[in-house]
């Protein structure tokens, strides 16, 4: 059952504006993301949907039917609430069953139809063994599982979850997460959740709605979001990046604005290896191509042929722009070997995952953050103080 | 020019939020209210000031210039600047000791603190007259040393003492255990003094409440009525506070005289309230309201 | 062995407990349990003869059942007065929640000759019931409006900070769940407030049980009509019938405890439920 947003605008007190103009079409079946800062209007969205709140204009149609004038109680949304808001003083049990055992007599289900339908559910969930406990005896991932259970029991057309990992800690986060896409996969029921964590939108949703200050961003899969950012804000928000100043040539082409030089005596000899490059001795001077002797065992001395490089300058009329790149996008080197760089000295080293991050700062007191894989720093020999040449892989500009 | 009639306004829907009633259920509840807290609560105090204006101004200040009336007076205050600085000690140092340290029997500590709450007023003045009065050994060694407790001011005092010895305390514990004891505990790794860390830290932090718990520790000195009538012994210009100065004047149907005396306490009340309503809004942080 | 206290590097534990109950056993503990001690020299028949006597008797279901109508009265409409105040946004709304506090501050005494001017044959209130036959002042109805005035806000000051920390995601759950106001209200917030509510109820119904200032005026004291305990005990003390007073003084005082112990149960279970 689709639903279609058009148009919805909300205003809180009179001036604060929480959505404008948004609308959006989700497809039957489909699982979405909404991603946004706090403030972003993602939740109002949410409940806007749900008929907890309700927008000054626009309409929601859910199933082709327009929802404005029903109320929360006859949306025959699923809502489950960030933290759980499950009955304290219910079992679990009777948390499930409650949505079915307010409904009117005629419509009621028999007590066995609703035990039936409970335990089965509670099997769903994996906690039909915990049916009398009360929610203080669960953990958190216990709860927020039995709080889907009781919004999946009155068999909703679409399930609307508000940040339902976000009170939960890392590890069962992440386990939660792969079982609600399982969970998905398997009941195939339309669902829309709220998120600020844009790890667990890509990994859990079917296309996510990037949302900042009111407005939608970008609708799309988790890659093209990621890999095809419409705009800065989505790029920023969906991973760390690093920024450089740059200019745009009249072909449309990009560089680097900063690109230093530093002069050389000509005949100055530096260490060289066949396997490693530079092994960066002399990092001040080691602007200087690498020319590898052939036959020359590793950590021999050989001698390197010092060669003055090219620069394209920026010319007086190029558009200034600003590069953005992700630290996985850094390409470091303790030798030159391309026409565009920025010096920068490691500050920092965490090698406590399978890309090493370094912290490096440039010579104006710039940060930037590459992420490099172990082998490389390994390879380059990367300590803390070095100097590093830095070039981006890949840039965007974003106008 | 702009385009400025090209978005279709929706009509109009008057949503609720979905948990709000229906404005007339919020009417009806609302309506029920105030005319409950009115008639409960706002009349009684409306008809002190009524009756006591009932013969004029004149005869309002008359009632109040009354020998017996400034003897009651002055009797109020002075068991009231006894029996309020005795429980602020009291207050101070009882919820030091329950929330700044963990110890054996804190929560049975706490309850009988709060003893004299739940023990009517009578009892509380019967329990000093049997221990100190004519038939009790301690009464008749009392008596030979001339020294009158019941029946007297040094009675009131204390009969005083103990139905408001739980207010103070009582405003102070639960604040001072939400506060913890992690700013006192890094005042003295920088060094500070017991006093300095009272003084310095932990009463900044308690002020308003302390003060609050002063107020009504006050309010209830100068209005008690029950455990005062059973000590006191109705002395005429001796012993009677202003509470029994209105009991007796009410029972020689002087009813403008006493509805007189009584708008006094009935304006301390509201006094008391009035600061307690301004301390609330200075006590409650922003983050805090909802 | 459990130790007697946790160390701790803040000072003045010993100072500070010290005062504490010097003061608790001297103004309090003591004389309380000279009262027991008063009922050591009475034998039981005599005491049980004292404290069953048919006018005592009668006192009792006077107090007892005054304090509990009042009570339940103060639940109905403090939960009403309570919800307002919370959820509820009006003109007045401060003042009304300010005078909640007011027989809390407002001394018994006066309280007591004011409603006994309200509800008087000729009084503001009196007035209008006299003609249809109903009295109310010096009756057991005018005690049961004396002890609602001084239960109220017992019952409000209990329930509120429950129902204002309350999430209103219970109530979106409900809702969102297909439950109507009345089923919400029923099956989601009343039970979340009832130990509150019952807190209250008990607060209020112990302090009614032993209240004196604000019930003798409007009582009229008339032995097995309106004559409450509180007033049995005085006029056997100015009766010097120390033992007859002191007798019932015990029976109350147990009461009173038994009071004190059930709300000290109902607060920790209520507290035991937000923290969850």
């Amino acid at each position: 059952m689709g639903i279609q947003v058009n148009d919805i605008s909300k205003r809180f007190n009179n001036d604060f504006v929480a959505l404008h103009n948004v609308s959006l079409d989700i497809k039957s079946g489909e699982l979405i993301a909404l991603l946004g800062p706090s403030g972003s209007g993602k939740t109002t969205l949410l409940r806007i949907i749900a008929g907890l709140e309700f927008a000054d204009s626009g309409t929601v149609i859910l199933d082709g039917q327009e929802l404005r004038t029903k109320n929360a109680k006859e949306r025959n949304v699923g809502f489950v609430f960030q933290h759980y808001a499950l009955f304290k003083h219910m079992t679990v049990f009777q948390n499930v069953a409650f949505g079915l055992s307010v409904r009117p007599k005629a419509q009621r289900p028999s007590d066995q139809e609703i035990r039936r339908k409970v335990m089965d559910l509670l099997e769903l969930i994996h906690l039909e063994a915990y049916h009398d406990r009360y929610p203080s005896q669960l953990s958190g991932g216990q709860r927020q599982r039995v709080a889907l259970a009781r919004a999946l029991a009155v068999e909703p057309k679409v399930l609307l979850l508000d940040e339902p990992f976000g009170a939960l800690d890392a590890k069962v986060r992440k386990e939660l997460r792969r079982w609600m896409r399982r969970l998905h996969d398997d009941i195939h029921i339309t669902s829309i959740f709220v998120t600020h964590d844009q790890e667990e939108a890509m990994e859990v949703a079917d296309r996510v709605v990037v949302m900042s200050n009111g407005c939608i961003e970008q609708v799309g899969t988790p890659e093209q979001v990621y890999h095809h950012p419409v705009n800065g804000f989505v790029y920023d928000f969906l991973g760390n990046y690093n920024e450089f100043d740059g200019w745009k040539d009249k072909d449309g082409a990009v560089h680097l604005a900063e690109t230093e030089i530093v002069e050389i005596p000509e005949e100055t000899i530096v260490q060289a290896s066949t396997q490693t490059g530079w092994l960066g001795r002399y990092p001040e001077i080691s602007h200087v191509v690498n020319k590898v002797v052939p036959g020359l065992l590793p950590e021999k001395i050989a001698p390197v042929i010092v060669k003055k490089k090219k620069t394209i300058r920026r010319p007086p009329d190029a558009t200034a722009v600003k590069l953005f790149t992700r630290p996985h996008e850094i390409f470091v080197s303790k030798v030159l070997d391309g026409d565009e760089y920025v010096t920068a000295r490691v500050t920092h080293i965490n090698p406590a995952s399978a890309l090493v991050k370094l912290e490096l700062e440039r010579p104006g007191g710039a940060i930037l953050q590459a992420e490099i894989p172990k082998t490389v720093v390994d390879e380059l020999n990367i300590k803390r103080g070095d100097m590093l040449y830095i070039r981006p892989k890949a840039t965007r500009v974003f106008e | 020019m702009n385009n400025m009639s090209s978005t279709p306004i929706a009509p109009p829907v008057k949503h609720r939020s979905p948990i709000a009633g229906p404005p007339w259920f919020r009417l009806v509840l609302i309506t029920t209210s105030v005319l409950f807290i009115g008639m409960l609560i706002g009349l009684p105090v409306a008809a002190v000031f009524t009756e006591a204006l009932r013969k004029g101004f004149d005869a309002y200040a008359d009632s109040l210039q009354g020998e017996y009336a400034v003897a009651a007076i002055e009797l109020t205050l002075i068991v009231a600047a006894i029996a309020v600085p005795f429980n602020l000690v009291f207050g101070i140092a009882a919820s030091w000791a329950i929330t700044k340290f963990e110890f054996a029997g804190k929560q049975l500590l706490i309850t009988l603190i709060d003893l004299p709450f739940s023990v009517s007023p009578v009892i509380s003045g019967l329990i000093y007259v049997l221990l100190f009065g004519a038939n009790s050994a301690l009464g008749e060694w009392l008596m030979a040393h001339d020294v009158q407790i019941v029946f007297a001011v040094p009675g009131l005092v204390i009969a005083t003492i103990f139905v408001t010895f739980p207010f103070v305390a009582r405003e102070l514990i639960p604040l001072m255990q939400e506060q913890g004891t992690e700013e006192e505990e890094a005042a003295i790794l920088l060094g500070a003094t017991g006093w300095q860390l009272f003084f310095r830290v932990t009463l900044p932090n308690i002020k308003w409440a302390l003060l609050y718990g002063v107020l009504l520790c006050n309010a209830r000195a100068m209005g008690e009525f029950g455990a005062v009538s059973v000590v006191s012994g109705h002395i005429k210009g001796e012993t009677n506070t202003i509470p029994l100065h209105v009991e007796i004047l009410y029972n020689e149907y002087n009813f403008v005289a006493a509805f007189a005396v009584a708008s006094i306490l009935t304006l301390l009340a509201l006094l008391t309230l009035l600061l307690k309503t301004l301390l609330e809004s200075k006590f409650s942080s922003p983050t805090r309201k909802h | 062995m459990r130790k007697f206290r946790e160390p701790s590097v803040l000072p003045g534990f010993g100072i500070t407990l010290g005062i504490t109950l010097s003061y608790l056993s001297l103004i309090v503990l003591l004389p309380l349990s000279g009262l027991f001690v008063s009922t050591a020299g009475v034998s039981f028949a005599e005491f049980w003869a004292t404290v069953t006597s048919p006018r005592v008797m009668s006192a009792y279901r006077i107090s007892f059942g005054a304090s509990f109508i009042a009570a339940f009265i103060n639940v109905f409409f403090g939960l009403i007065v309570t919800w307002v105040l919370v959820r509820y946004k009006f003109p007045g709304k401060r003042i009304m929640d300010a005078m909640v506090d007011l027989p809390f501050a407002l001394p018994t005494a006066v309280a007591g000759i004011a409603l006994t001017a309200l509800y008087a044959p000729q009084g503001w209130v009196g007035r209008y019931f006299e003609p249809l036959g109903i009295k109310i002042a010096f009756t057991p109805i005018g005690i049961t409006i004396a002890l609602i005035f001084i239960g109220l806000p017992f019952v409000v000051r209990t329930v509120q900070p429950v129902l204002e920390d309350m999430n209103r995601e219970y109530e979106e759950a409900a809702v969102s769940l297909g439950a109507t106001r009345w089923q919400t209200f029923c099956r989601v917030i009343l039970p979340e407030l009832t130990p509150a509510l019952m807190t209250g109820f008990a607060m209020a119904l112990a302090r009614a049980l032993g209240e004196y200032g604000s019930v003798i005026f409007i009582a009229g004291n008339m032995p097995g009509v309106s004559e409450i305990i509180p007033l049995i005990i005085i006029t056997k003390l100015e009766q010097y019938d120390y033992t007859g007073a002191t007798s019932i003084a015990v029976v109350m005082l147990l009461a009173s405890f038994l009071m004190l112990f059930a709300i000290n149960l109902l607060q920790s279970w209520s507290r035991r439920r937000r923290d969850e």
